[in-house]
């Protein structure tokens, strides 16, 4: 059994955690859909946007890995931490649900990597910079093929609709975590590493407003519930995934094929 | 058809049209049929063509058609259509003689 590794506490590095775990843990759940998909079509599409932030989260965890003193490689990061250093929103790690509850989850992701990315490219950091100017054109693709998912579904048949109003109801309460300020979010401000997530909250309000528009839905009310996985406290959901996530390399480390 | 315009319906049927898919390879070049898919409008028709035929840098640009569009010669019409060109060799611009400048006509 391979022993976990500790990451450094340095804001940098959780910072780059947060939008690193971000899209692995999406994509983990993505992966899932694999072979599952209502339709070859969208089975083909959803482990495309899968792959897409994989390699978004081997450039970030890379980088992660890289500072605060420390030397891990994007697979240690990605395999060998402990639940409460994963950094990711709980959105993220919620189980993959229906078809709406994905498409609801793709859109709220999208629209909110998409502002990340666009605002990182002028990012202090030119490896953060150089892989957010690639993934920008990849979150943009990944918005509106959720958005148009979400037209269909919302704007489809009583069962669409009904469906996708429950994972409305469901998932929104989790968007309210992602933009609660901290210090980490105040000191990559600081050394211009990268935006608040907390300033990106009215055009992300703004991009959700527009597909949920779009569907004929409304918006959903805010709710007092705040969840804190970017803090490192996840849900009930998350070790579960990581078991399955982590067993090959922690049971035959470094492990290749 | 216009990709942005709202999605027609699909008249609820169960199964979703066929559509045929055609890639650009790049500027300049035809767009040659790479397959069909099913797709419920044109929009979504266009985005999985991306996501299924465009995977690995096949394509700058992409046509869906819809396959009940398309009108084709009937397989059984093939002897009358095609083979009285068989015996037209004189058709084919293999006769001329051309300068020695002329390359690669």
């Amino acid at each position: 059994m391979q022993d976990s590794i500790k990451v450094s506490t340095d804001p940098s590095v959780r910072y780059l955690l947060r939008l690193g775990d971000t899209c692995l843990v999406h994509a983990q759940r993505l992966g899932e859909w694999c072979g599952h998909a209502p339709i070859i079509e969208e089975d083909i599409a959803l482990t495309n946007i899968a792959l897409d932030l994989i390699g978004q989260a081997r450039g970030i965890l890379t980088r992660a890995g890289q500072l605060g003193g420390q030397q891990f490689d994007e697979d240690q990061l990605a395999f060998l931490r402990e639940e409460r250093d994963y950094l990711n929103p709980t959105l993220v790690e919620l189980p993959r649900g229906d078809f709406a509850v994905t498409t609801v989850r793709n859109l709220m992701v999208a629209a909110l990597l998409e502002l990340l990315w666009t605002r990182l490219q002028a990012s202090s950091d030119t490896e953060v910079a150089a892989v957010a100017g690639k993934a920008v054109k990849e979150a943009r693709y990944h918005h509106r093929h959720a958005a148009d998912w979400l037209v269909r579904l919302g704007d489809g048949t009583a069962e669409s609709r009904r469906r996708i109003e429950a994972a409305l109801d469901r998932l929104w309460p989790y968007s309210r975590e992602l933009f609660q300020p901290d210090a980490i979010d105040d000191a990559a401000l600081a050394s211009d590493l990268g935006p608040r997530w907390a300033e990106l909250r009215d055009p992300w309000l703004a991009a959700m407003r527009d597909a949920l528009d779009a569907a004929g839905l409304g918006m959903p009310a805010e709710t007092a519930f705040l969840s804190s996985g970017r803090m490192g406290i996840h849900s009930e959901h998350m070790g579960h995934m990581l078991a399955e996530m982590q067993y090959l390399q922690r049971s035959y480390p470094g492990g290749a094929w | 058809m216009n990709p942005t315009a709202k999605p027609e319906a699909t008249d609820n049927r169960e199964e979703w049209p066929l559509w045929e898919v055609f890639v650009r390879s790049k500027a300049g070049l035809d767009h040659k049929h790479s397959g069909s898919l099913h797709a419920p409008d044109a929009k979504l028709a266009l985005e999985m063509a991306r996501d299924v035929y465009t995977r690995r840098q096949e394509g700058t640009s992409i046509w869906v058609v819809r396959s009940d569009q398309i009108v084709a010669s009937d397989p059984g019409d093939k002897d009358m259509y095609f083979d009285p060109m068989e015996d037209k060799v004189y058709r084919h611009p293999t006769f001329y003689k051309l300068p020695d400048e002329v390359n690669h006509m």
